[in-house]
Parts: structure tokens; C-alpha cells; sequence
């Protein structure tokens, strides 16, 4: 596959463990390469589009989360605090689009992703720059047009948008919001082709599949999702709006049309959405928990492979969403059946960390603890939904708080502390600035904390029945209400903490160092923050990754060329540089 | 730059973008993210295709009825146009693999022809629809009452259909267009040719929607 990179194209004598040397002195960093406005808005760096995207999705994730809060203090009352419902049923649905459409689908990959894809692979950007500098402002019009669409008025109908709701009874800015979903759409489709590219055919040479950071596994399974999934949800919702404004109905029953057909082009591609969230996320646990567990993943293949069976099965479970909207009993018990296979590659993962973990050397830096949050979090998320695919079960508890929690757990605590990890750990190589490790580690514990005490009364509110979406509710719910908002508050702070110290280590953090952490990988072998063109030698990749085992003994490697396995990093262990 | 110290000299093209080692490398780079994007559309089409098949399985009497209203002549008409243009296109991939840069506005000239053939064919199409009522708005009237219902599920989908089609032509034709554009200020010839091939790619997909569209909507048997 690497024909094209012949390793004797590289003047193998000036590709040398030199690249691991600080030296700032000699290329520029990518953030010093130019301070105009200008030079950001239209820059092609793979690097910088991410840190635009850094900023955008940041926003977002703003709006979205104080949507939340004001859903959340909403009910602490039976009968609400301060919102009419027709401004509650708005506001969750402002909360649930902005967080799937803006902030949980795009963020790990076009914020992580695009960072690290390139340098991963030892590219010098990704393989369409201008694509992926269009996929930013893509996404930016997206979000701008569903934010006016929340401030003229809003939508109601949820972030599902089902039909005939939506397309024929809702008085809400259905047509602008869903424009805003179709546009973040081309966004997301574009980063996915330059990755599915830039993985197949950039890989520095030497740096076979299996020799691939299970980081690059993932977003090639997610972009292989993004790809078949999201054309088939942007057709749906511009049906959606041709029937609502030009009356072409295609899910109209009054024409013999049927909504039920909405519902599975809908989740055919919003559940594989929920593993365009999480499978990147799991990439991000796999280097964090090897890196600080100082050991090889355990049974890299099964790792990756079960990325690609997550992308797989994924396609093949949407019916779930429908056990109890009228389609066949028969597809149903299926697409149960299915759905319970999903737990294989979902539970390979989970063994696996827990067995890389296993006997090694841990450090409990930030990074570390929010991927043990993750594997908390993702855990209880990843067993309820078991619940859920069996269908008796789920024709109790869907459509309760059960369901709300389940999947809060999955891609809020799931995707959210992965994707903190992320950021904690590539801080360093982002922004040449190391964070402080004290507030870090008190915001992991916080936000698991808070996390738990926000959703695990809705899963007991949900069992015994208390619906989702719903405005007033019983009293005796009210408990287990006050508890969850309480439980949102705490995560307020976590939330809050990471912006005020990572914005602070801009300035007056530590100067990070080319490998802070002792990291295998090729990101970890060019300078902090990295020059703009990544490398200033190809780099000719000899083995196998995360050769932590090794770190302190010779590695395979000659004096001519830089491993994957990163010799260099000298043994360090996290803990000295914490 | 530091980029440039990473090049052995013999590999220096003069198409080669800097994020490439080699030219072949940015040649596959182009196909197979024109091939990903192409795979996009075959979903996003994909969704249309299962629709219509759901409802052509249920409502399958009415929709042999309402299919009678098109028009077999100036659909198959249209089918040829299509497949004309397909070939011109591949003339000019090849005129620019050569580095024809006649051929390529021969061809390239050609190609937008059709195409343009194609949309005037379509819009007289279209216009008879309207004119009797059969665009499923909020003037929309069937003949036969017993079937209205159907026969509106049915317009819908054509017109939804050969409407996203007809945005994929239009797409086509700028880009063509672009390409005869460059082809024209193109004196010496040196343009890399990879541009109209991708085009060409794209090309061949709107024909190959229209191929099946034109048997799902004009030939439904009995």
C-alpha cells in the first residue's frame, strides 16, 4: 500500500533520531507561522484548522451545556421554575442539537483528529488541506444558521425530528435548524474522506496497518461511518423539509406515505452517529491508558479489529430505536439479536485496557484519570444499554429517563472524558504549554463525580417510569430530579475548571518538551508545538507500536532511522515530568 | 522550507502539491477521495432508491398507473443524450491525458452540450407536468380519485428523484465548465490532467443515476 513511499526515496542519513530534539531554533513553530487574523482564517495547516475547530466546538459545547442547565433547574419543580413548555420542549431540543450535530460528532475528530491523523502517520498535512479548511467553515455556517434558528424562535420537535411532527404540525424553525444539521453534515463527510485518504495512502513509509496508533484505527472506522452514514441522514432531512415547505410528502400517511420509513433512514445513520462519537474516543483511551500504564496494548489486533467491527455492526442495529413504533415483531427480535453483538467489540475493549492496565507501571496523571473515568462511565453506559436491546425490557423502558441516561452515559461520559483525556494529554504538543496537574486531576474527580450524580437517578426515575421530554411530572419524582440537577452543577465546575487552567498554561504553564510523557508515536517526535510542515525528515517507521516494554532497552532500531517505538524518549516515566 | 529537505530532487513534479511525496501519491490521493465521495452519493441516492422501492412494493398498481403519464419518448430520448455525454467526457479524459488541449475543448465543449440538451429536455418534461397538475403541491389533481393518494407518493418520488438529479447535472456542468475554462487558457498544454479525470469520475455517476433511474420510473411493468 506504501508502494508509492519507497524508503529509499528518504536520504536515510539525514532521517535521525535528530528530529526529537527541541530544536525550536530551527523551524518555526505552526503557531508562530504568521499572528494575522488572516493567516488563521485561511490557513491549509491540518494544525491549525484543528485549533479553529478547538474554538468552534468550544462555543458550542457553551451553548449546548447551559441549554442543559436551564433544562435541568427547569425541574427541579413538578411543575416547572420558569419556562413556558412551549420554551422547554425548545430548549431541549436546542440542547440535544447543538450537543450531537455540533459538539459530540465533530469534536474529537476535527479537534484530535485533525491534529494528530497527519502527524500519526508521519504525513505533512492531510491530504486535501483546502477540503479540510472548507469543512471548518462548513461546520461554522452549519452551527451559525442553527443558532439563528434557536434565537428567532426555535424547534420543538426534538433533535429526531420525527415525522409528521415535524414536517407538518410543528410551528418552529424546523427548515433553518435542519439546514444548519445538513450543512454540519458536508463538514463532517469531507474530514472523513481526507482521513479515509491520508490513512491509506500517506503512511510514512515502514508504517504498515498493524504498525497503525489504534488512535488512527478508530478514525479510520469512524470515517468509514461518516462516510456511508451521513449522506443517507442529510437526504432524509432534506425530505423533511420538501414536504414541509413544498408539500412533496414522502412520509405523509395522508399519501400513503409512511413516518415509520423516516425513522429508519433516520437511525440508519444517527446510531452509527452515536459510534462516530465513541469510537474515537476509545482510539484516545487505548494511547492514554498504554502510555501511562507504561505497557503494549493488550492484543493490539483485537483492539483494532473490534474498531472496525463496531463500524461494521453499527450499521446493522438502528431497528432498535423503532422496537415499539409499529415495524415487525420479526425485524425487531433481529435487529435485537444484532444489537446484543455490538457488546463483543464494546466488551474486547474494555478487557483489553483493563488488561494492558494489568501489572503495569500506572501513573495516575490527569490524562490517566479521566480514561479511567471513561472506562467507568462507558461501562455502566455500554451494560444498560443491553437492557435496552432486549425487547421486553425496552418496551418499558423506552421512551423513560432510563433511555436518557443510558446514552448520557455512553456519549456524555463515555465520549466527554475521552475527549478530555485527549486534550490533557496532546496539551503539550498543541500548545508547546503543559497544563497543571493538580486542578487537572481534581476536575477528573469532580466530573465523575458530578456525572454520577446527575444520571443515575434517571435511570431509577426511568425504571419506574418517568417519561423523557416530559415538562410537569408527579411529585414524588421530585427527589430524584433535585438530585440530578445537583449532580449537573458539580459538572458545571468540571466543565468550567479546564477553561480556566488551560487558558492560563497558555501563558504561564511549563514549557512542554518534544515527549513530556515518554509517548511511543510519531506526534511525540517533532517539537511542541510542531513545526508546519510536521516533519523535517520523513520518518521510516521499524516496529511495532507502543513499545513501552522496550523503553529502556535497545530497540530495534538503527542509528539511521526513527522507530515508531521512540527510543528516544530515554525511559522516562510520566511521573517525573508531572 | 523545511518541507523541502524531505524531497530527493528526481521527485520534484511540477503538479505536485506540498503535503505529497510523489506525484503517483497525490495521483492515488485524488482517486480515492474521488471514489469515497462518490460512495457519499450512492447513499445519499441510496435512500431515495429504497424509499421508492418500499413504496413501489406497496402501492405497486397504482404507482403501473401513474408511471403511464410520463413520457416514455422524451425519457429514453434523454437516456441516449445522457449516454452520448458520457462519452464525449471520456474523450476528454483521454484528450487530457495526451495533452490535447483541442481535443479537450472538442470534447469538453461536447460534453456541456448534452448535458445542457439534457436539462432543456427535462425542464419541456417538467413543464407538461405542471400543466396538468401532476407536481405534488398544493395544486396537485390525479384523474382517477381512487388512486390520487398514491399517485401523488408516486410524483413526489419522481420529482424528487429526477430533481436531485437534475442539481447533480447542473453541479456537473460548472465543473465542466471550469475545466473548459482551464482548458482554454491552457496554451502550452501543461495542466495536470488529473482534474478532468476526476470530473470525468463524477460524470460517469450522474449517468449511472439517470440509468437507473430512467427504468424505475418510466418502465414499471405491470
Amino acid at each position: 500500500m506504501t508502494a508509492s513511499n519507497e524508503p529509499a526515496a528518504v536520504p536515510l542519513s539525514e532521517a535521525h533520531l535528530e528530529s526529537v530534539a527541541p530544536h525550536a531554533d530551527r523551524a518555526p513553530s505552526y503557531l508562530s507561522a504568521g499572528h494575522t487574523l488572516r493567516s488563521w482564517l485561511l490557513t491549509q495547516d491540518h494544525k491549525r484548522i484543528a485549533v479553529l475547530y478547538l474554538i468552534s466546538i468550544s462555543l458550542f459545547f457553551v451553548i449546548g451545556g447551559l441549554a442543559a442547565g436551564a433544562v435541568r433547574v427547569e425541574l427541579i419543580k413538578p411543575r416547572g421554575t420558569f419556562m413556558s413548555s412551549e420554551l422547554y420542549n425548545r430548549m431541549f431540543t436546542l440542547h440535544g442539537v447543538v450537543m450531537i450535530f455540533f459538539f459530540l460528532i465533530p469534536a474529537i475528530p476535527a479537534i484530535l483528529g485533525n491534529f494528530l491523523v497527519p502527524l500519526m502517520v508521519g504525513a505533512r498535512d492531510l491530504a486535501f488541506p483546502r477540503l479540510n479548511l472548507l469543512s471548518w467553515y462548513l461546520y461554522s455556517a452549519g452551527g451559525l444558521l442553527a443558532i439563528t434558528a434557536a434565537l428567532t424562535g426555535g424547534v420543538d420537535t426534538g433533535w429526531t425530528f420525527y415525522t409528521p411532527y415535524s414536517t407538518f404540525y410543528s410551528n418552529s424553525q424546523v427548515t433553518m435548524t435542519i439546514a444548519g444539521a445538513f450543512i454540519a453534515g458536508f463538514s463532517s463527510i469531507a474530514t472523513g474522506i481526507n482521513f479515509i485518504v491520508t490513512i491509506h495512502k500517506m503512511r510514512a513509509p515502514g508504517l504498515t496497518w498493524f504498525r497503525l496508533p489504534l488512535f488512527i484505527w478508530a478514525h479510520y472506522a469512524t470515517s468509514i461511518i461518516i462516510v456511508l452514514g451521513t449522506p443517507v441522514v442529510a437526504i432524509t432531512l432534506l425530505l423533511v423539509v420538501a414536504e414541509r415547505v413544498a408539500h412533496i410528502g414522502v412520509f405523509d400517511p395522508r399519501y400513503g406515505g409512511d413516518p415509520v420509513l423516516f425513522q429508519h433512514l433516520f437511525w440508519f445513520y444517527s446510531h452509527p452517529a452515536v459510534y462516530i462519537m465513541i469510537l474515537p474516543a476509545m482510539g484516545v483511551i487505548s494511547e492514554v491508558i498504554s502510555c501511562f500504564a507504561r505497557k503494549r496494548v493488550f492484543g493490539y489486533h483485537f483492539v483494532a479489529g473490534s474498531s472496525m467491527a463496531i463500524a461494521v455492526l453499527g450499521f446493522l442495529v438502528w431497528g432498535h430505536h423503532m422496537f415499539v413504533s409499529g415495524q415487525s415483531m420479526y425485524a425487531g427480535m433481529v435487529f435485537s439479536f444484532l444489537s446484543f453483538l455490538v457488546a463483543i467489540p464494546s466488551a474486547v475493549k474494555v478487557f483489553n485496557w483493563t488488561a494492558t492496565i494489568y501489572k503495569g507501571s500506572v501513573s495516575f496523571d490527569a490524562p490517566m484519570l479521566f480514561a479511567f473515568c471513561f472506562i467507568g462511565l462507558f461501562l455502566i453506559g455500554g451494560l444498560t444499554g443491553l437492557f435496552l436491546a432486549s425487547l421486553a425490557t425496552d418496551v418499558h423502558l423506552t421512551h423513560t429517563y432510563f433511555v436518557v441516561a443510558h446514552f448520557h452515559y455512553v456519549m456524555v461520559g463515555g465520549a466527554i472524558s475521552a475527549y478530555f483525556a485527549g486534550l490533557h494529554f496532546w496539551w503539550p504538543k498543541i500548545t508547546g504549554r503543559m497544563y497543571p496537574e493538580g486542578p487537572a486531576r481534581l476536575t477528573a474527580v469532580i466530573l465523575f463525580m458530578g456525572f454520577h450524580l446527575t444520571f443515575l437517578p434517571q435511570f431509577v426515575m426511568g425504571f419506574v417510569g418517568m417519561p423523557r421530554r416530559y415538562h410537569y411530572y408527579p411529585p414524588e419524582f421530585q427527589t430524584m430530579h433535585i438530585l440530578s440537577t445537583a449532580g449537573a452543577t458539580v459538572m458545571a465546575v468540571a466543565y468550567l475548571l479546564p477553561v480556566v487552567y488551560l487558558l492560563w498554561s497558555l501563558r504561564y504553564g511549563k514549557r512542554a518538551t518534544a515527549n513530556p510523557w515518554g509517548a511511543t508515536g510519531l506526534e511525540w517526535t517533532v517539537p511542541s508545538p510542531p513545526p508546519t510542515h510536521n516533519f523535517d525528515t520523513v520518518p521510516v517507521v521499524t516496529g511495532e507500536p507502543y513499545g513501552y516494554d522496550e523503553a529502556d532497552a535497545p530497540l530495534p532500531v538503527t542509528d539511521s532511522v526513527v522507530s515508531a517505538t521512540m527510543q528516544a524518549t530515554g525511559g522516562k516515566t510520566p511521573g517525573g515530568t508531572a | 522550507m523545511s518541507a523541502e529537505i524531505a524531497h530527493a530532487p528526481a521527485l520534484h513534479h511540477e503538479h505536485l502539491s506540498h503535503q505529497f511525496e510523489d506525484i503517483e501519491q497525490q495521483r492515488e490521493s485524488y482517486v480515492v477521495g474521488m471514489w469515497a465521495f462518490l460512495v457519499t452519493e450512492i447513499m445519499f441516492f441510496g435512500a431515495v432508491f429504497l424509499a421508492y422501492t418500499v413504496y413501489r412494493v406497496l402501492h405497486h398498481a397504482a404507482f403501473y398507473e401513474a408511471h403511464k403519464q410520463l413520457d416514455i419518448g422524451l425519457g429514453t430520448i434523454n437516456t441516449f443524450v445522457l449516454l452520448a455525454s458520457s462519452f464525449t467526457m471520456a474523450l476528454a479524459v483521454r484528450c487530457a491525458q495526451v495533452r490535447s488541449r483541442r481535443g479537450q475543448v472538442v470534447f469538453l465543449g461536447a460534453t456541456l452540450s448534452l448535458a445542457g440538451g439534457f436539462l432543456v429536455i427535462k425542464a419541456v418534461e417538467y413543464s407538461h407536468k405542471f400543466a396538468h397538475h401532476l407536481f405534488p403541491g398544493q395544486a396537485f389533481h390525479y384523474p382517477d380519485a381512487a388512486i390520487a393518494d398514491q399517485a401523488r407518493l408516486f410524483y413526489s418520488l419522481y420529482f424528487g428523484a429526477t430533481g436531485l438529479h437534475a442539481i447533480h447535472v447542473i453541479a456537473g456542468m460548472l465543473v465542466i465548465g471550469a475545466m473548459l475554462v482551464r482548458a482554454l487558457f491552457d496554451r502550452d498544454a501543461k495542466q495536470d490532467y488529473m482534474p478532468v479525470e476526476m470530473t470525468g469520475l463524477y460524470w460517469h455517476f450522474v449517468d449511472i443515476v439517470w440509468i437507473f433511474l430512467f427504468p424505475l420510473l418510466y418502465l414499471i411493468p405491470k
